[in-house]
């Protein structure tokens, strides 16, 4: 499923509402995440998974071509884990 | 600083503002979307959402696996996982975003 058939699922659903209106509501649930992540919090939606971010210490890298040693800055990543809900229905239960 | 945990909640509200439907609404959707997005996953779709990212099911084997406490084996069945590849620009935003 891509972002366009969620959005024709929704819209299906609900023909009261603008198709452009439902992309709108698609799209900000997603900025919504990634711009709560991009601030260092987290987002929680029980029974689908939480996204939160990881830090990521600063190392000393290597150039797999050359071998070089680069040193690599700390960052942050984002990081989802799954829900116990969906979990568990992933595996049939 | 501390950390804020947003929820489904948030989320609502956030397309109540946006969107200007109803509170009750704006809930429904969201919960609409994350069911969608479940029911896809349990199908054993690959949910894409470009830039955002990418949710995947695996199938994982069987494995003898140990009890770290007291060092006995336990036999674990072969399971799917759900696994999130973040996009290029979820990623670059939110190392952007955390840079200090």
């Amino acid at each position: 499923m891509i972002r366009s058939e969620l959005i024709q699922k929704l819209a299906d659903e609900n023909p009261h509402l603008y198709q452009r209106d439902v992309e709108r509501i698609v799209n900000t649930v997603f900025e919504e995440i990634t711009d709560t992540m991009a601030r260092g919090d987290r987002v929680e939606l029980r029974g689908f998974g939480a996204f939160s971010v990881k830090k990521r210490d600063a190392r000393i890298g290597r150039n797999p071509r050359t071998g070089e040693s680069v040193p690599v800055e700390e960052k942050h990543v984002p990081f989802f884990k799954t829900g116990k809900l969906l979990r568990d229905r992933l595996n049939g239960k | 600083m501390t950390e804020k945990t947003l929820t489904r909640m948030d989320l609502s509200e956030a397309v109540f503002r946006e969107v200007g439907l109803s509170r009750n609404e704006s809930a429904e959707l969201v919960e609409n979307i994350l069911t969608h997005l479940s029911d896809a996953l349990v199908a054993g779709e690959q949910v894409k959402i470009s830039s955002f990212g990418t949710f995947s099911v695996r199938d994982k084997a069987a494995r003898v696996g140990r009890n770290p406490k007291t060092g006995q084996e336990v036999p674990i069945k072969p399971r799917r996982v759900l696994t999130f590849r973040p996009s290029h620009l979820m990623k670059d935003r939110v190392a952007e975003g955390n840079k200090r």
